[in-house]
C-alpha cells in the first residue's frame, strides 16, 4: 500500500509542527462554541426526566466522554497499527500523545458514573461487566504510557507500547456490548445510528453536540500534545532551538 | 437561579460531575504548556552563535 507524497510530507517534524498549530486553534474554538451551545441545551433548554429528574443531566459529560474514550483507543490502536506496520515515527509519537487525553476522558467518563449511580443505583461502584471494561480501559492507557517509559531504548520502549495499544483494542467491543451480552446494572443503549433512538429529541441534540465537541476537543488537544512531544524530541535541531528562542521572555 | 442551582435536590450530584469534569480537562489543556516551560529551561541562557567573520 502507498501513501500520497503529502501525507509523506506531512510525517516531517517541523512540517507537522506547523500543520497541528494551523489547525488547533480552530479545533479548540469550535469545540467551546459547540460545546456551550450544548451545555446550554443540556443544562438549561432540556425537561427533567420523568424518572431521573435534573440528575439525568450527568449525561451531558458522562456519555460524550465515554464515547470519547472508546473512539480515543480506536484512533491510538490505528496509530499504533500504523507506526509498527510502516514505521511511521510520527504515529508512534502520536500513540503516546493520545494515551493520556484518552486516559482523561476515560477518568472523567467513570468518576462522572460513580456520581451518577450514587442517586440512582445506590452505589458508587459495582463490578458490572460495563463498569469493569470501561476500567480495563483506564488501565490499558495507563499501562501504554507506562510501557513506553519503562525500556532504556526509547524505540524498544515505543514499539512495547504500540503492540499494547494494538492487543487492547479488543476491550472496545467488549465495553460496548457489555450490556448486550450480560445482565448489567448500566442501562443499555438509547442513542442508535441505525433504527430510531429512545431518548427524546429535545435531550437529544445537546448530546449530540457534547459529543462533536469532544471529538475536537480531543484533536486540539492532540495537536497541542504531539506539537510539545515533537519540540523534547527534536530538541537538539535548528528548528526547534528558533521555535523555543521566541518565547524567552514570555 | 436558585432553583436550577438545586437540580431538583440533585444539585451536589450534578455540579460535581461538572467540576471534575473541568478539572481533568483543565489538567490535560495545561499539560503542553508545562512540558514547554520545562524545555525552556533546559536551554542554555544565551544560544550557541556562529563566530562572527
Amino acid at each position: 500500500m502507498k501513501f500520497p507524497v503529502w501525507f509523506h510530507r506531512l510525517g516531517s517534524p517541523p512540517t507537522f509542527y506547523r500543520f497541528a498549530g494551523r489547525l488547533m486553534p480552530w479545533c479548540f474554538a469550535l469545540a467551546a462554541l459547540i460545546g456551550a451551545w450544548g451545555l446550554y441545551g443540556g443544562l438549561v433548554l432540556a425537561p427533567p426526566d420523568y424518572q431521573q429528574s435534573d440528575s439525568f443531566r450527568i449525561m451531558y459529560v458522562h456519555v460524550p466522554a465515554a464515547w470519547m474514550s472508546m473512539a480515543g483507543y480506536a484512533f491510538m490502536a490505528v496509530c499504533a497499527f500504523v507506526a509498527l506496520v510502516w514505521r511511521m515515527k510520527l504515529a508512534e509519537l502520536m500513540v503516546l500523545t493520545a494515551a493520556p487525553i484518552g486516559a482523561a476522558f476515560t477518568l472523567i467518563t467513570l468518576v462522572t458514573g460513580s456520581i451518577w449511580g450514587k442517586p440512582m443505583w445506590g452505589t458508587w461502584w459495582d463490578w458490572d461487566p460495563r463498569l469493569t471494561s470501561e476500567l480495563v480501559l483506564l488501565f490499558l492507557y495507563l499501562g501504554v504510557i507506562a510501557l513506553a517509559q519503562a525500556f532504556e531504548d526509547r524505540r524498544a520502549g515505543r514499539r512495547a507500547a504500540c503492540l499494547l495499544a494494538l492487543i487492547g483494542v479488543v476491550n472496545i467491543p467488549i465495553i460496548h456490548y457489555a450490556v448486550t451480552w450480560w445482565n448489567s446494572l448500566h442501562q443499555g443503549p438509547t442513542v442508535r445510528v441505525f433504527g430510531e433512538s429512545t431518548i427524546h429529541p429535545d435531550m437529544l441534540w445537546p448530546l449530540l453536540a457534547m459529543t462533536v465537541a469532544s471529538k475536537l476537543y480531543f484533536a486540539g488537544s492532540l495537536f497541542a500534545r504531539t506539537r510539545a512531544a515533537l519540540l523534547t524530541q527534536e530538541f537538539k535541531t535548528h528548528w526547534v532551538q528558533q521555535e523555543l528562542s521566541g518565547d524567552r521572555h514570555v | 437561579m436558585s432553583e436550577w442551582l438545586a437540580m431538583d435536590g440533585y444539585g451536589a450530584y450534578v455540579w460535581s460531575a461538572y467540576a471534575v469534569t473541568l478539572i481533568v480537562l483543565l489538567w490535560d489543556l495545561t499539560a503542553p504548556a508545562r512540558s514547554r516551560r520545562q524545555l525552556r529551561k533546559r536551554r542554555p541562557s544565551r544560544p550557541p552563535r556562529s563566530t562572527p567573520t
